[in-house]
């Protein structure tokens, strides 16, 4: 069946076992995994595998360095936010929002390319940051519009909202609410989102970017147009990271520079896909997942384990709690000195 | 002698501050191939390079079945129906054999045809057709730079050294690749150090030293001319 779509197959049996099982948990979250929280960390982890794997596009097969990814994520984002918050709440609003969102984000993206793209990476790679702050700069001041520092608070459509009750009768033991119907709204438009992703890098076109990723000189003595190619990378990845910033955006019913623009955000695709491998789609599944884990789950973690090595000395001020961020910058120090190819990459080796 | 297909007239390259090719003259004649002869650093690859718009000239006329090309940019170059084998063969590890030989071919579909005669002429790419190109040995990875610049039917090639350091029954093969496309009365440009192999395979020759054509004629009077082959060529050519 994914042969269908591409050609691009797990290679080894842990990984697709590993696959499948972030599949599956995806899924059946809402009835795996009951409770608000875990439902928000499942749809933070659908949402952040399209962006990461939007941003391996552009990083991992077209070799572009862009720190403007957050900023089309946010163009999608405050798409739904403003159009929800001035049209009133509705799919129309929805639809328009994200339509408008996707559109901006790709003509951004070819203009940026167009302009851009001719020079070397480096020098793209500090213009994107320009622009992006630049563009975080506006939204901050644009308050009227884009709410400022405080962002907007905006509602969707009812049958969205877990106000909204499908069938009274519960499905081992999980209400059939709006909020459920949200969450598979998000679910499928990520994975459908994801599978399209998946086919482009198995195309034609994805090998051409494969070949300008390794030697674009000699792309060029083929016939390709290498700035062409990369600016409709670029423009892809864009659109379906503004799609990403969409369905965030109607989960969450609030878009603020925290949520949809901040640099933390950047950083954190960058390490996704340096954890999960540079270069493959299947790695924004894994990266994505297991960032987003540690994210939520670190910190509860290390709760345990203070609690269970209370009479050591130590020990338990060096887990404390709020010491999370130093375990996590550990934990990614760590994967890439044994995974510098990423865990896809070594799974892929070993398979 | 046929009418050029190619011809550069007083090119000049400049490589950052170093002037490379000096006004260099060269007809390249429809059908048939040319070789392009001289010392290390005589300027050829430089010649092919500048010809496919890799190094812009910074003076002179490249022009190209009667059309000015001095100023466009590779790709256009290449769409005219231009392809080049470079000397470092350029071929993209990462993907796979079947890979490098689509991507060759601006349609994406390698004519049968074509194919077989490909397939046939270097038969370890069918073997290993699905296998990553970066695996292949250094022999294979130039029958695949070759097979690539002749994957659809170009009005000219431009072969920077196929022989290379390569073992005698590749380049034979190589050779005979090359024959083959002569006899279809394809045109090619073909740098080579390998005096035996230039005589094989050339029709006309030119000669560069310094960033010149010192010489221009058929490569059968240089075959037989001693003289001239020390004159023009000193001592740097393989004759084995």
């Amino acid at each position: 069946m994914l042969s269908l779509i591409s050609h691009d197959t797990p290679r080894s049996k842990i990984l697709t076992v590993i696959l499948l099982a972030i599949g599956i948990g995806l899924l059946f979250a809402p009835f795996l995994f009951p409770g608000s929280r875990s439902m928000e960390t499942a749809a933070r982890i659908a949402v952040f595998i399209v962006l990461v794997a939007s941003y391996d596009l552009m990083l991992g097969y077209g070799g572009i360095v862009s720190f403007a990814h957050t900023m089309f994520f946010g163009f999608g984002a405050y798409g739904i936010a403003i159009a929800s918050d001035t049209l009133g709440r509705g799919f129309s609003s929805l639809a328009i929002g994200a339509i408008a969102g996707i559109l901006v984000s790709a003509v951004a993206a070819v203009l940026i390319g167009l302009i851009s793209l001719r020079v070397r990476a480096i020098f793209f790679a500090m213009i994107t940051l320009a622009i992006a702050s630049a563009f975080a700069v506006l939204v901050s001041q644009l308050s009227t519009i884009t709410g400022g520092e405080d962002g907007i608070n905006y509602q969707i459509p009812r049958e969205l909202t877990p106000a909204f009750k499908l069938m009274s009768a519960k499905i081992f033991d999980v209400s059939v609410n709006g909020k459920l119907l949200n969450y598979y709204l998000l679910f499928f438009c990520s994975a459908g989102l994801f599978l399209i992703m998946l086919r482009i890098v198995n195309s034609p076109f994805g090998s051409v970017l494969k070949a300008i990723r390794e030697n674009d000189f000699r792309a060029e003595a083929i016939g390709y147009r290498v700035v062409i190619y990369r600016t409709a990378v670029t423009s892809i990845s864009a659109a379906i990271a503004a799609a990403a910033g969409a369905l965030y955006a109607i989960w969450l019913r609030y878009v603020g520079p925290g949520t949809a623009l901040s640099t933390e955000i950047m950083v954190d695709i960058l390490l996704m896909v340096v954890i999960g491998g540079m270069g493959t789609m299947w790695g924004a599944v894994v990266g994505a997942t297991v960032f987003v884990l540690a994210q939520n789950y670190l910190q509860p973690l290390m709760q345990v384990a203070v609690d269970a090595t209370k009479p050591l000395p130590l020990i338990p001020q060096l887990l404390d709690p709020d010491r999370w961020l130093l375990w996590l910058g550990l934990l990614f120090i760590l994967s890439v000195y044994f995974f510098p190819t990423g865990i896809v990459g070594r799974l892929r080796k070993n398979g | 002698m046929s009418e050029p297909l190619l011809t550069l007239e007083g090119v000049h390259t400049h490589i950052a501050q170093y002037h490379i090719l000096q006004g260099v003259n060269l007809d390249v004649p429809k059908g048939g191939v040319t070789m392009l002869l001289g010392r290390n650093g005589a300027g050829k690859t430089t010649t092919l390079r500048t010809i496919m718009g890799l190094w812009q000239a910074s003076q002179g006329k490249i022009t190209f079945d009667g059309q000015d090309i001095t100023r466009l940019s590779t790709p256009d170059i290449s769409r005219l129906g231009i392809s080049i084998v470079p000397e470092n063969m350029g071929i993209f590890s990462g993907l796979t054999v079947e890979e490098n030989m689509r991507l060759a071919v601006l349609s994406g579909k390698i004519a049968d045809d074509r194919l077989d005669w490909i397939f046939s002429a270097f038969p370890p790419l069918r073997t290993f057709w699905k296998y990553p190109a970066g695996n292949l040995s250094g022999g294979q990875k130039q029958m695949l730079s070759v097979a690539r610049a002749v994957a659809e039917e170009r009005r000219l090639y431009l072969i920077d050294e196929p022989s290379k350091g390569l073992a005698p029954a590749i380049v034979s093969s190589l050779a005979k690749a090359i024959k083959d496309l002569k006899r279809d009365g394809a045109t090619v440009l073909l740098v080579e150090q390998n005096f035996s192999f230039a005589k094989a395979l050339g029709d006309t020759v030119s000669v560069m030293d310094d960033g010149h054509i010192v010489h221009s004629g058929s490569m059968a009077e240089l075959a037989q001319d001693q003289n001239l082959q020390t004159r023009f060529m000193g001592l740097s050519m393989e004759t084995a």
